[in-house]
């Protein structure tokens, strides 16, 4: 927090952000056609649009896990472009926290060791402090009675919940969830959903999720939608729906 | 989880216990490709140990002697001819110059366990009507004795001498028929004769030595062969009977004689044990090969099972470094515990061995010791393998996408 650059700048900037791919050795497809975004510190935004829209694309570029072909992207004040690969992933490390469609826990640990594998991977080492943040964590999304339990051992929805408390272990600026509640039936979806919102409230984290469901979408505070590659509306939305039984309604 | 272990170390653990059939399997094949490693290198030292103590045991490992005496015919200055034939000199039986004194230089090498002078030269044991060419060896019984263990070979009597003793092969004591006890008259080429007392007889189970080879006091050898004061050869043992050749060379070089090791001696004999040897390393190339490989196409299924794993530790913020590292844990991992089974299996077969092949009254076939430092090399040599076999699945996984490996 000390990081003055941490008060000042939006948490996430996008200045003409292009990316293509190489199909075959001459074609090049372009997915991103020149992509501007700010989002300020706490905001809680969807990205919406049909697939095959490059939703997925920017996400992986924001997130600092793929390179744009041309474009600048600021991430909590950092400019990216000339950044190498350790330190993008330090940065992503210490900044960004990732929420993916099907939870993508490691079946290998416990759901405490999972929220905990963030802070290990980037301070190196295990302490105590460790385990009481994730248990904290844990205890936020309601699932501190299984904290020793092994990742493959919980439910979908009871994963999800793991992931979110490991996105924010870090206490990252920004929190990128992609179809967080994709694979889920609508009673975890909302807890989910849920907690996603209370980490925004609670923390201050600012958060993106991409969704192509509208139900969801109703319920951010701006709602981006991406066609072919190109913002092409970018609204903030007034009132946000808070259950979803309403969201049901206007949808 | 253990507070002490860095993060690559914990997740290495955790992943090997995941794909734990496929961990153990590993395991279990490094450690019988190290257990027959062991096993075989251990048996062939024994046999080579025991063939070169049983064939090569009444010679010293190094002999050192005068150097040769060469005809030196005076050059011609401007191209006219003074000698058109150069006879090559005859050597005459000669001492080392001041021998003590290379004796002493010749000890203080770290690599000389032993080392004794010898006044060693041609004669005849006379006996009755009997007359047999013999080799006289003059020796100071106490270091001799540690060059040569003529004490083991011995039948009967002893085998120190002392002034006017003879210790003799048993092939000469049934040609001369003499027994201990007896008398003996040792004469030379220069005249001078001495009659001995038989006090010992050897067997050193070759029959040109035991009829040969005649042992007699130092003293007594200087004054029949004529040698006041002076030693014809300095014999001396190394450490590692393997390395004489080389050690020997450091001799001529440091004292300016000749210096010849029973490598130089026994050329056939040294280079069927070289072969053994050879093959012996061959073997254990293609089966620490065949362990790496296990290692590296385990490692490399994994990699290709754990990639989505993999993608989400990167998304995390696990550098590449740190999962290059993983993986090269789990390498050397499989290769320390297979080699720590590998070991304690190849001394299972070695003490199975040991209790197959003996001999007829039962004493063992041949002396097998293991040293310490086979297991240590073997754990060293396995951690260096698996680490090494790691490398292609590690860089793999390193450089894996994490966009592509999240998506599955």
């Amino acid at each position: 927090m000390a990081d003055p650059a941490r008060r000042t700048n939006p948490v996430l900037r996008l200045v003409g952000v292009h990316k293509s791919y190489a199909v075959g050795t001459r074609v090049e497809l372009e997915v991103l056609h020149g992509i501007d975004l700010v989002l300020a510190r706490g905001e809680f935004a969807a990205l919406i649009g049909p697939s095959g829209s490059g939703k997925s694309t920017l996400l992986n570029v924001i997130g600092l896990l793929d390179q744009p072909t041309r474009g600048q992207i600021f991430v909590d004040g950092h400019e990216t472009s000339l950044l190498d690969d350790k330190e993008l992933t330090r940065l992503r490390g210490r900044s960004i926290g990732f929420v993916f469609q099907s939870s993508c826990l490691l079946p290998e640990f416990t759901a405490a060791e999972n929220v905990m594998m963030p802070l290990l991977a980037n301070r190196g080492r295990p302490d105590a402090e460790m385990r009481e943040a994730a248990e904290a964590l844990l205890d936020q999304v309601g699932l501190q009675p299984w904290q020793d339990h092994m990742a493959t051992e919980l439910s979908g929805g009871q994963q999800q919940r793991v992931s979110i408390a490991r996105a924010l272990a870090m206490r990252p600026a920004l929190v990128l969830a992609d179809e967080p509640t994709g694979n889920l039936d609508t009673k975890a979806a909302d807890g989910v959903f849920e907690l996603l919102r209370s980490g925004n409230r609670m923390h201050g984290t600012t958060f993106l999720i991409v969704t192509h469901d509208p139900r969801l979408a109703n319920r951010c505070d701006r709602i981006v939608e991406l066609v072919d590659g190109r913002i092409v509306s970018d609204r903030p939305n007034l009132h946000p729906v808070r259950h979803s039984a309403d969201a049901e309604a206007i949808a | 989880m253990n507070r002490f272990l860095p993060f690559e170390c914990i997740a290495a653990f955790r992943f090997m216990r995941e794909g734990l059939i496929q961990t153990i399997l590993i395991i279990v094949g490094v450690a019988l490709g190290v257990s027959v490693i062991v096993f075989m290198s251990a048996l062939l030292s024994g046999l080579q140990t025991n063939l070169f103590r049983r064939t090569l045991n009444y010679q010293a490992q190094i002999v050192i002697l005068p150097p040769e005496e060469v005809a030196r015919p005076l050059h011609p200055s401007h191209g006219d001819t003074i000698a058109s034939l150069v006879q090559p000199r005859s050597q005459r039986l000669r001492s080392i110059d001041q021998w003590q004194k290379v004796q002493e230089q010749v000890a203080r090498m770290p690599a000389v366990v032993a080392i004794t002078p010898i006044v060693s030269g041609p004669g005849f044991a006379v006996r009755g009507d009997a007359n047999k060419a013999v080799t006289i060896t003059g020796v100071e019984s106490e270091t001799y004795l540690r060059v040569i263990a003529v004490a083991d070979k011995i039948v009967a009597g002893k085998a120190a001498v002392a002034t006017t003793d003879i210790v003799i092969g048993i092939e000469l004591a049934a040609d001369l028929g003499a027994s201990l006890g007896d008398k003996l008259r040792l004469t030379t080429a220069s005249g001078s004769a001495e009659t001995m007392t038989v006090t010992g007889i050897f067997d050193f189970g070759n029959k040109g030595v035991n009829e040969r080879n005649v042992y007699i006091a130092f003293r007594d050898a200087q004054n029949l062969l004529d040698l006041a004061g002076g030693a014809s050869s300095i014999e001396l043992n190394v450490r590692d009977p393997f390395m004489a050749e080389e050690v020997a060379r450091t001799i001529a070089a440091a004292t300016g004689l000749e210096a010849d090791s029973w490598i130089k001696t026994n050329a056939q004999f040294f280079s069927a044990i070289s072969a053994q040897t050879l093959s012996n390393s061959f073997i254990r190339f293609f089966v620490a090969l065949t362990a790496a490989l296990g290692i590296a196409s385990v490692l490399v299924v994994s990699v290709v099972q754990k990639s989505r794993e993999i993608g989400i530790l990167r998304a995390m913020g696990t550098s590449r470094g740190q999962v290059l590292r993983l993986f090269l844990i789990e390498g050397a991992f499989m290769g320390l515990v297979g080699s720590l089974f590998g070991s304690a299996m190849g001394w299972l077969f070695l003490d199975f061995w040991r209790g197959i092949a003996r001999n007829p009254d039962g004493t063992p076939l041949f002396v097998i010791t293991v040293e310490p430092m086979l297991f240590v090399m073997a754990a060293a040599g396995a951690t260096l393998v698996g680490t090494l076999a790691a490398i292609v699945p590690a860089r793999r996984a390193a450089r894996l996408d994490p966009v592509v490996a999240i998506r599955g």
